[in-house]
C-alpha cells in the first residue's frame, strides 16, 4: 500500500505540490462531523418507525402493521424490531427520529424525488448541484482549508447532493491492484494540461492517501453485505472522520428500498436491509471512536410509500415518511412529529402520509448548529426560495 | 473525412475495431446506414442460449422445492443457495454472449442501439426473480424489433416475463374482478387484500414512454394500473392458465369496465383495452420528445442543444415510430459528428471499446462480467428501472478515474506483448490521437505501460 503514497509525496516534493489541496494538521476550530446517509427507492416510514398507538395504523396496515413492538419509543412511535442499535441510542439520548417528513416534491416519481432530494430546490432538475455542495463554501472549515479535504463521498462517484463547484472528494474500496507510481507519474503528466483530468486524478490520490493512513485492516471490501457494502463504507467514513485532519462530512447511499412486493413486516427483506441499516449505523459509530461524540448523522429518503397495502403484500410510491438524526452531538432521544395521523380524513390525497414537516427545516437546523452555516446562505444559496421554511431549533446538544 | 470515420467507429460505434477506420473511411455516413436496416440472423453466441421460458422452469422448480422446504429453515436456507447456484449460470452465460457479440461484431452502431434500447426498458439483474431472465429480455424483445416500430417493441417489452416479473404486475389484481369477488366470498375478513400494484403502470408512463414531465396524474396511472391487471405469466399461482414462463393474460383477475386515461376512453375488454393504451402511448407527442431527448443525449451530448431533439423527435413523430427512420435522424444531426468527443464513456463503452481495439475476449463468462462490476456497471444491474444514467456525473468522479486508471494497467499488464501501443492507438483514435499522448507513449518504459497510458488518456475516456 506504499506506492501510491510515495507517489503523492513525491509529487509534492517536485514542485506539483501547490496542485494538491493542503493538509492542515492543527488549528482545527471546527470539529463536528456530519454524515448524510441517503437511502433511495423511497423507504417505507411507516414500517422503520411504526406509529402503532394510532387508532387506524393498525386497520390500515393490515398484513404489514407491527401492533405489538418490542422497540417503542413512546406511547404512539416505536422502532422497528430490526432497529436494535438504533434503539439503544435513542436509550443514550442520541437519536432524534423525525416523522410526517417530505422535502417539496409531491409526485411519486424515484428519480425526481431523488434529484430534488439531492438538489435542494423545489423543482426536480433546476439545479446541476447539489445543497451540501453548495453548504460548503458557507463554513467556518473552508477558511482553513480546500473543500475537497472537507468533504468525502464514499462511492466511485459522488452523488448529486454533493456535486458542484466546490470540489469534493470520492474514495471506494478496490479490489483492484493498485498502478504502479512510476505509471501514475506519467499519467498526471499527462493530464497535466487538462484540468478535468487532473483534478479529478489529484482528489483521488489525495483520497487514497488518507485511506492509507487512517485506515489499514478494516477497509476491504465486504461481499455478504445487503446493502451492497454500506456496512464497509460506513465503516470506512468513520475512519476518514475520525482522523484529525480528516475530512469533516461525509455521503454514503444505498439503494433498494422500493418495496413494491411481498415486504414483510417484522421479518421479510425490508426488515433484513433494515437490520443491515442498523449495523452500518453502528460501525460509523464504533469506527467514529470518541469523534462520535461530536458527530450528527442523517438519514433520508426522498419519498414515504402508501399508507395501505398494495395488491402484492407491498406498498407503492407516497409521500411523507420518517428521518433520523443519531450521533453524541445530537439532543436526542425525542421524536419530532406533528403528526397528522392515519385516518382517511388526515391522508393525502387519500393515500399517504400527509407531510407536515418541510425536509429542509432538518437539514437547515442540522447545517446552522452543528456545521455552523450561516442561515442567510441557507435561506437563498443552498436551499433557493426555502425562506417559509424554517430551521428546526436544538437538534444538536449546545 | 478520416474524422467522421473515428465519429462513426468510436461514437456511433462500439469503439474501432483493428481495420474498422479503414473501411468506414470511404462513407462513414453510408456505413452506419446500412447497419440500420433489416433484419439479421440471431448471432451464434446468443442463439445458443437457453429462451425465457426454459429458464422459468428452473424457477418453477425451486419455488416447488421452497414451498417443500418451508417448515425446516435449514432446507430452506440451502435452498437459497442452490436458487443461486441455479440461476447465476444463465445470467452469466447471457453476459458472456453479450460481450462476445460487442467486441466481435462489424455492425456496432447496431449493436450500441440494441444496448441503448435495453437501458431503456430496464430491468434489473440485482432482484432474484429477474437475475437469469435479464439477458434474455433484450435478445428476445429488443433484438427483434430494432428495424422495426417503436410501439412493437413497447408491446413485446410490456409482455416479456422479465419485465412482468421486474416490476410486480404478475399478481397485481383488479379489485373487481372476477378473481377477487370469488375470493372475498370464499376468505374470511383479514386475509391477505387482493388488489393492484401501480409499479409497471407508473414506469412505463414515466420511463418508458411520456416521460415524468409527460403530463399524466396519479390518477392515469393508477387507472392504467388496472387496466393492466391480468398482464402476468403461466404461472402455478394465485391463477393457472397459460403457458408457463410465457406471457399469459388472466381475464380472471382483470379489473372490467371502460377506464379513462390522458382523456381517452378506452372502452375494450380484456388484454386488448392495455393494448389499445400502449398503442395511444407509442405515438404520443410526450413519447417522441421523451424518446427524442434520450437518443441526442447519448449520441451527441449531456445537454444536446435543443434543434437535434426537436429533428429527431420530429423523425419519430413523422415515421410514426418507425425505429430505423428515427436512428436515421440521429445521424442526420450535424451535431451528432462534432470533433473532439464530448461523451465521457461509461464503463461499459470503456470495457467494450477496449476490448474492441485489443481484440480480445476473456474465455471465461466470470472474467468478462468481472470489469463492467468493478468500474461500477454490473451488466443488466443498473439496480432500478430508469436504467444506468447517461451523462458524465454519473461516471466520472475522481475515485471511478483512479479505478479506470488501475483496470486499464492490469489489462495492459496481462495482455502487453500483442501489439504496439501506438500501432494500438493509431487504429483505435486515428487522427484524434492527441500529440502529448503520442509522445507520452513514445517515451513509454515499456508496452505495458504504453497501453496504460493510451487507455488513461484524456481521448480514449471520452467518445
Amino acid at each position: 500500500m506504499t506506492s501510491r503514497r510515495a507517489f503523492v509525496s513525491g509529487a509534492l516534493a517536485t514542485g506539483a505540490a501547490a496542485m494538491l489541496p493542503r493538509c492542515v494538521f492543527a488549528d482545527v476550530a471546527t470539529d463536528s462531523r456530519f454524515v448524510l446517509v441517503i437511502l433511495r427507492g423511497a423507504l417505507d416510514g411507516l414500517a422503520a418507525v411504526p406509529a402503532y398507538g394510532d387508532g387506524s395504523y393498525a386497520a390500515k396496515r393490515g398484513a404489514l402493521a407491527i401492533t405489538a413492538p418490542q422497540l417503542k419509543l413512546d406511547g404512539m412511535f416505536a422502532l422497528h424490531p430490526s432497529f436494535n442499535q438504533l434503539h439503544e441510542r435513542f436509550a443514550a439520548k442520541e437519536l432524534i427520529v423525525f416523522h410526517a417528513v417530505a422535502s417539496p416534491y409531491r409526485k411519486r416519481s424515484h428519480f425526481d424525488g431523488q434529484d430534488l432530494l439531492e438538489n435542494g430546490t423545489s423543482t426536480p432538475k433546476s439545479a446541476h448541484d447539489g445543497w451540501l455542495n453548495r453548504t460548503l463554501p458557507l463554513l467556518p472549515e473552508a477558511k482553513r482549508r480546500a473543500t475537497d479535504r472537507i468533504a468525502l463521498a464514499l462511492a466511485q462517484n459522488v452523488p448529486l447532493v454533493l456535486r458542484g463547484d466546490a470540489r469534493v472528494g470520492s474514495w471506494a474500496p478496490s479490489r483492484l491492484p493498485e498502478t504502479d507510481a512510476d505509471t501514475l507519474q506519467r499519467i498526471a503528466d499527462l493530464y497535466s494540461t487538462d484540468d478535468y483530468f487532473a483534478s479529478r486524478l489529484q482528489a483521488a490520490l489525495a483520497a487514497d492517501q488518507v485511506a492509507d493512513e487512517g485506515a489499514g485492516e478494516g477497509m476491504s471490501a465486504g461481499r455478504r453485505d445487503p446493502l451492497n457494502g454500506l456496512n464497509t463504507l460506513a465503516a470506512a467514513a468513520g475512519k476518514f472522520l475520525a482522523a484529525a485532519d480528516g475530512p469533516r462530512i461525509a455521503v454514503l447511499e444505498a439503494s433498494g428500498w422500493d418495496t413494491h412486493a411481498n415486504q414483510g413486516a417484522e421479518r421479510g427483506q425490508l426488515a433484513n436491509r433494515l437490520r443491515g441499516l442498523d449495523q452500518a449505523l453502528d460501525s460509523l459509530r464504533t469506527s467514529l471512536g470518541t469523534a462520535w461524540a461530536r458527530s450528527a448523522v442523517l438519514v433520508v429518503t426522498e419519498f414515504g410509500r402508501t399508507v395501505a397495502v398494495n395488491g402484492t403484500a407491498g406498498t407503492d410510491h407516497g409521500t411523507a415518511t420518517c428521518a433520523f438524526l443519531a450521533g453524541g452531538a445530537v439532543a436526542g432521544g425525542r421524536v419530532v412529529t406533528d403528526w397528522p395521523g392515519l385516518a382517511n380524513s388526515a391522508l393525502y390525497e387519500g393515500r399517504d402520509l400527509r407531510p407536515t414537516t418541510d425536509l429542509r427545516s432538518i437539514l437547515k437546523g442540522v447545517l446552522a448548529a452543528h456545521l455552523g452555516a450561516g442561515e442567510g446562505g441557507l435561506d437563498e444559496q443552498v436551499f433557493p426560495g426555502s425562506r417559509a421554511a424554517r430551521p428546526v431549533e436544538g437538534l444538536v446538544k449546545s | 473525412m478520416t474524422l467522421d470515420a473515428v465519429v462513426a467507429a468510436n461514437r456511433f460505434g462500439l469503439g474501432a475495431r483493428p481495420g474498422e477506420l479503414d473501411r468506414a473511411r470511404g462513407d462513414a455516413r453510408a456505413w452506419l446506414q446500412q447497419q440500420l436496416v433489416g433484419t439479421r440472423p440471431v448471432p451464434q453466441e446468443i442463439g445458443r442460449l437457453p429462451a425465457s421460458a426454459t429458464i422459468f422452469e428452473t424457477y418453477s422448480e425451486l419455488r416447488r422445492d421452497r414451498k417443500e422446504a418451508k417448515a425446516d429453515s435449514a432446507a430452506a436456507k440451502r435452498l437459497l443457495g442452490a436458487l443461486r447456484q441455479k440461476l447465476a449460470p444463465y445470467y452469466l452465460d447471457q453476459v458472456a454472449a453479450r460481450y462476445r457479440v460487442a467486441v466481435g461484431t462489424q455492425e456496432s452502431f447496431r449493436e450500441r442501439l440494441v444496448h441503448f434500447w435495453t437501458n431503456h426498458f430496464a430491468v434489473s439483474a440485482d432482484k432474484p426473480q429477474v437475475l437469469a431472465l435479464a439477458g434474455t429480455l433484450e435478445n428476445e424483445a429488443i433484438r427483434p424489433h430494432l428495424a422495426g416500430r417503436f410501439a412493437d417493441m413497447l408491446v413485446a417489452v410490456e409482455t416479456h416475463p422479465a419485465m412482468i416479473l421486474y416490476l410486480d404486475n404478475q399478481a397485481s389484481i383488479g379489485p373487481d374482478s372476477q378473481f377477487a369477488q370469488r375470493r372475498n366470498r370464499r376468505a374470511p375478513a383479514g386475509d391477505r387484500k387482493l388488489g393492484i400494484n401501480e409499479n409497471l403502470a407508473r414506469e412505463i408512463l414515466e420511463l418508458h414512454t411520456l416521460g415524468v414531465d409527460g403530463g399524466y396524474t396519479q390518477q392515469d396511472v393508477t387507472t392504467f394500473a388496472k387496466a393492466l391487471t391480468g398482464w402476468s405469466l403461466g404461472i402455478d399461482r394465485p391463477f393457472a392458465g397459460g403457458e408457463p414462463g410465457k406471457f399469459a393474460f388472466h381475464d380472471a383477475a382483470h379489473e372490467p369496465g371502460a377506464k379513462t386515461i390522458l382523456g381517452t376512453r378506452y372502452g375494450q375488454s380484456g388484454v386488448e383495452q392495455a393494448r389499445a393504451v400502449l398503442a395511444d402511448l407509442a405515438r404520443h407527442p410526450a413519447t417522441a420528445q421523451h424518446l427524442a431527448l434520450k437518443l441526442a443525449r447519448h449520441f451527441i451530448a449531456d445537454e444536446p442543444p435543443a434543434d437535434a431533439v426537436e429533428r429527431i423527435g420530429k423523425a419519430f413523430r413523422d415515421s410514426d415510430g418507425d425505429l430505423p427512420t428515427v436512428h436515421r435522424a440521429v445521424l442526420e444531426t450535424p451535431a451528432a459528428w462534432a470533433s473532439p468527443a464530448v461523451k465521457f464513456k461509461t464503463p461499459h463503452d470503456l470495457v467494450v471499446s477496449t476490448l474492441r481495439m485489443l481484440d480480445f475476449v476473456p474465455a471465461e463468462p466470470r472474467q468478462i462480467a468481472a470489469p463492467f462490476e468493478l468500474l461500477g456497471q454490473r451488466p443488466y444491474a443498473p439496480g432500478s428501472p430508469a436504467g444506468w444514467p447517461d451523462t458524465a456525473t454519473q461516471w466520472d468522479g475522481s475515485d471511478a478515474l483512479l479505478k479506470r486508471i488501475e483496470w486499464a494497467s492490469s489489462v495492459a499488464g496481462r495482455l502487453a506483448g500483442r501489439d504496439q501501443p501506438l500501432n494500438l492507438g493509431e487504429r483505435s483514435l486515428g487522427a484524434t490521437l492527441n500529440e502529448r499522448t503520442r509522445v507520452a507513449i513514445t517515451r513509454a518504459a515499456s508496452t505495458e505501460q504504453g497501453i496504460t497510458l493510451l487507455l488513461a488518456s484524456p481521448e480514449f475516456q471520452r467518445r
